[in-house]
């Protein structure tokens, strides 16, 4: 039974040019398809890597699931039920079973605040903890995310390294107890040495608290070291899904084969394959009917240009969106 | 309860202070803005004589426009009245009139400001369509328009002040909320799932406090100001003694060129107290943009 | 040898103390070599960059036992010379975020040519000069129609070559790339690295790259110094610095990089954070993080010792490394009583 079930999920941004720029400069409505009809399901317990490039929708989907936009079109469905317009009561009571944990440690803290009641916020917003009650709850997460509470409960953000300050952003994130976490990036802002032991925090805790995680990332090799499913997106688009050791060393998709290629590796003696990709990255505006990816795949066909090709499930669990996979 | 209150505002008026006298100029300003609020509390004790008492010399006549001497330090009005005790008494007019007003007018302002930042669409635009039209009054005498129109009473003054003075309050504290708005732990959280009213109070109003405490006092400057320009055009409320109401009673005496007692005083008085609200917004000025501050 | 650094120390004069940003670097980049200098954020590779192109604030101070250019000593020419002679025409920079510095008013051509009229000895004619910009260019892979565009019709990736045209211009002999991908997309560095691989037969420069990323530099670089903290702790040939580390910083830096081709391999952190560079610190200044010091190691500073040929780090236990290789390989090794990061 999957945890979470997204269907057909859609967002569409508009960009107005206004009633002048229409009149004066015959310019349309630009509509960004940032997330174009996606659909997946996620299994409790799993951690699931959403990988791409810029402008693929990874950060705009893992915005939706976390309600902090609403979709144009599409469902999501959390334990069988549609999450996507809930409000007020509904929408507080999902909250306290799915949080995000944010990429940028050094704007998601509220300066003002000190840990202690940055931790407990959200405590303080959905809960009606006692004094006594709140207490325990923010020293006990302080200490699960690896922060001594009576050394970090009175510092404020500025008194804190980053990787301080992302552990203070997911104990945050943690201290409801939620079923489902979704990471945006949350290592990409952070100094490399340090990066590890905020990976393992998350895959650890992960485990012990029994949360689903949807880990969102640019970074494939870091993906390939936690994600246990990974799935590829480009412009809007799945690409590809499947267990992350099947994506990584036999991609089936053209793009995933590009990025793959294209990751460096920490090895002068290794030389890697030129990436069989052409092109550049466009923005999701004025798309063409078929393929995403045609413009800048090395094989494409004519149906390529036709039709949006569907995923398939073309191995264990493995889905490729391409007709000649 | 009301213990707890209390102790937390004297709390927080010695961070302020705290936070002020690291600023020279804000030294000075709090200094004599504790000087005149205490003058103000202790009026009746120190004022040597009932400010609207006629007094006598020792021939029995008035003793009135009396230059300064031993007897009567400030000198005496047209009407034999002591100025120094019209300044004492008419120090805790100013200071009422300039709390009250600065105080009910940044509430208005900051919290139209809030309110518009934070919602944004109509809201923002009828608060601050409202806004841009109060902005059209010109400052006084839309105060004494409104003052002739309720009435010249101290409490229909300081309403009248209200209404015009909250107005740039509103319109800077709109800015900052928009720019804070837009900062990513405003998004964190709605995320952890804080409500609207609880994000604005709670979290973004912190972050505007410098600013909110720097148009506090620039709204209780411009409250005084106002107060006594009306009172000086005679539209204060006579039953009350200002500083605008002494200047009043001198014009209408002609005697403005030679009773300089009579004019220094008030003058000198306002003078100083809004320059000290002036230097102590500078320094919290300082505190909320950072970057003024000198390497 | 073209650039040669001895004993570079760049301080901050701050109220709180003096930040010493580079605490006495040295090392050299010989012709047509790319060297690279990587570290982590704090340890002073953009100071050091900022020191040798006149970048850096009035509060600061600059000394050095050598720091010269083609023999030319870079601390005690004057500023005249230094702008006429040397910046740009010698030396250039492709500065960090380089692709947000373009005007976005005027045409990418334009601004090139303003460069290099700018720096230029002789007075180049317009048309010369557009020449020269399409040669550019076709370097550094940008296609000729995209010489009459703006920035904004630019990508990420088309921006920051057209920064690198910019700092081609004027043939320089060094080039200074900080964090020349940092922000780019993968399939964008992969594809600006190899221009820059393939470029390096075409023009006869060396590079100066900065980064925090290791797997760029195993890419691109010749030789590698390694920095934290204001100091060096490794400097050798690329080959050797990732066969046989010597210094326990490097060693924990590799097990911090996840390698998608291992990727059962188990990633380890330093733990602590970097010293704050106003303390004056007596001995190793990674002693407090590193999990194989002993209390030699706080005495004093562990001089650059030769390790090998073209190899130096800057560590008193160099004779244990073999037994540290392993060691560091390990999780528990570093989760000591240090504190956490």
């Amino acid at each position: 039974m999957a945890i979470l079930e997204i269907d057909q999920l859609t967002k569409y941004f508009t960009l107005n040019p206004g009633v002048l720029g229409r009149i004066l400069s015959a310019r349309r409505m630009k509509v960004i398809k940032a997330v174009d009809g996606v659909s997946f399901r996620v299994d409790p317990g799993e951690i699931l890597g959403i990988a791409g490039e810029s402008g693929c929708g990874k950060s705009t989907t893992c915005m939706l699931i976390a309600r902090l936009y609403e979709p144009t079109a599409g469902a999501i469905r959390y334990k069988g039920r549609d999450i996507s317009h809930l409000i007020k009561a509904d929408l507080k009571e999902f909250r306290r079973q799915a949080q995000i944990i944010f990429q940028d440690p050094y704007e998601s803290l509220n300066p003002r605040f000190t840990t202690f009641d940055l931790v407990a916020e959200p405590l303080r917003a959905l809960t009606h903890c006692s004094k006594d009650q709140l207490s325990r709850r923010v020293s006990r997460t302080l200490e699960l995310v690896g922060l001594k509470p009576e050394e970090y409960k009175e510092r404020y953000p500025h008194q804190m390294s980053g990787g301080e300050r992302q552990r203070v952003g997911i104990a945050q994130a943690l201290v409801l107890e939620p079923e489902l976490v979704i990471a945006d990036e949350p290592l990409s802002m952070l100094d490399v040495s340090i990066r590890a032991g905020i990976l393992d925090l998350i895959r650890d805790l992960s485990q012990r608290m029994n949360f689903t995680c949807i880990y969102v990332s640019h970074d494939l090799s870091i993906l390939s070291n936690i994600s246990e499913r990974l799935m590829i997106m480009y412009l809007g688009k799945i690409m590809e899904l499947g267990w992350t050791g099947d994506v990584i060393q036999k991609p089936l998709h053209p793009y995933s084969k590009a990025l793959i290629s294209a990751v460096p590796i920490p090895d002068p003696s290794h030389k890697r394959q030129v990436p069989n990709i052409k092109g550049e990255v466009t923005k999701p505006i004025d798309l063409p009917p078929g393929c995403r990816f045609e413009p800048r795949c090395p094989n494409s066909a004519d149906i390529c240009r036709k039709d949006i090709p569907p995923l398939r499930e073309l191995g264990k669990r493995h889905w490729v969106a391409c007709y000649l996979a | 309860m009301v213990l707890k209150t209390l102790r937390a505002i004297g709390e927080f008026l010695l961070e302020q202070y705290r936070i002020i006298k690291v600023h020279k100029m804000g030294s000075f300003g709090s200094i004599v803005i504790l000087f005149f609020f205490l003058v103000a509390c202790l009026a009746p004790l120190i004022a040597p004589h009932d400010p609207w008492e006629y007094l006598y010399d020792e021939n029995g006549k008035i003793a009135t426009t009396e230059s300064p001497s031993l007897k009567y330090p400030l000198g005496t009005t047209l009407m034999g009245r002591d100025v120094l005790s019209q300044i004492i008494y008419g120090t805790r007019t100013t200071v009422m009139i300039g709390l009250v007003s600065g105080l009910i007018s940044i509430v208005i302002g900051a919290g139209i400001g809030l309110f518009s930042g934070y919602y944004g669409g109509t809201l923002d635009e009828v608060l601050m369509r409202l806004t841009d039209i109060i902005y059209g009054m010109p400052f006084l005498p839309f105060i004494i328009v409104l003052i002739s129109l309720f009435g010249r009473n101290i409490w229909f003054v300081i309403i009248a002040i209200v209404c015009i003075v909250w107005r740039t309050s509103a319109r800077v504290v709109r800015a900052q909320t928009l720019s804070i708005r837009q900062r990513q732990f405003v998004q964190v959280a709605r995320a952890r799932g804080c409500s609207d009213l609880r994000i604005i109070f709670r979290h973004i109003m912190p972050n505007i406090l410098p600013l909110l405490l720097l148009y506090t006092a620039f709204n209780i400057a411009w409250s005084i100001l106002a107060e006594a320009g009306a009172s000086f055009l005679g539209f204060g409320d006579p039953d009350q003694l200002s500083w605008g109401g002494m200047l009043y009673d001198l014009w209408i005496s002609g005697k403005t060129r030679s009773a300089w007692w009579w004019f220094i005083s008030p003058s000198i008085c306002i003078i100083l107290l809004v320059s000290a609200l002036v230097f102590v917004s500078r320094a919290y000025e300082e505190v909320a943009n950072p970057r003024l501050k000198e390497r | 040898m073209l650039l040669e650094i001895e004993n570079l120390r760049t301080q901050y004069r701050t109220k709180k103390g003096t930040i010493k940003a580079v605490d006495g670097v040295s090392f050299s980049i010989r012709e047509r070599e790319v060297f690279g200098l990587v570290g982590e954020s704090g340890c002073g590779k953009s100071t050091l960059v900022k020191t040798i192109m006149r970048l850096l604030p009035s509060s600061s101070l600059v000394s050095a036992e050598k720091l010269t250019y083609k023999g030319t000593d870079l601390l005690s020419a004057p500023d005249k010379d230094f702008r006429e002679r040397i910046l740009w025409k010698q030396i250039s920079l492709v500065p960090q975020s380089a692709m947000n510095c373009l005007n976005p008013v005027y045409r990418v051509v334009d601004q090139i040519i303003e460069a290099i009229e700018a720096h230029s000895d002789r007075n180049m004619e317009k048309k010369e000069a557009f020449e020269r910009v399409e040669k550019l260019f076709d370097i550094v892979g940008l296609e000729r129609r995209l010489l009459k565009s703006f920035p904004h019709e630019f990508s990420g990736g088309m921006r920051q070559r057209a920064m690198i045209a910019m700092a081609l211009a004027l043939d320089p002999s060094l080039i200074i790339m900080d964090e020349p991908t940092t922000g780019l997309d993968v399939l964008v560095q992969d594809r600006i690295l190899r221009r820059l691989t393939e470029m390096r037969n075409e023009i006869e420069a060396s590079i100066l790259l900065i980064t925090h990323d290791i797997s760029v530099i195993a890419q691109m670089c010749d030789r590698i110094g390694v920095m934290y903290a204001g100091r060096l702790m490794e400097c050798a040939d690329v080959f050797d610095l990732f066969n046989q580390p010597y210094h326990p910083y490097t060693l924990g830096l590799k097990n911090a990089f996840p390698n998608i081709r291992a990727m059962d391999q188990s990633l380890i952190s330093i733990p602590g954070s970097p010293p704050d560079l106003i303390d004056e610190i007596q001995g190793c200044i990674f002693e407090a993080r590193c999990p194989f010091s002993i209390p030699d190691c706080g005495e004093a500073r562990p001089e650059e010792k030769q390790v090998n040929k073209g190899h130096f780090a800057a560590c008193i236990r160099t004779e244990a490394v073999e037994r540290f290789r392993t060691l560091a390989g390990e999780k528990a090794t570093w989760q000591s009583s240090k504190s956490i990061n």
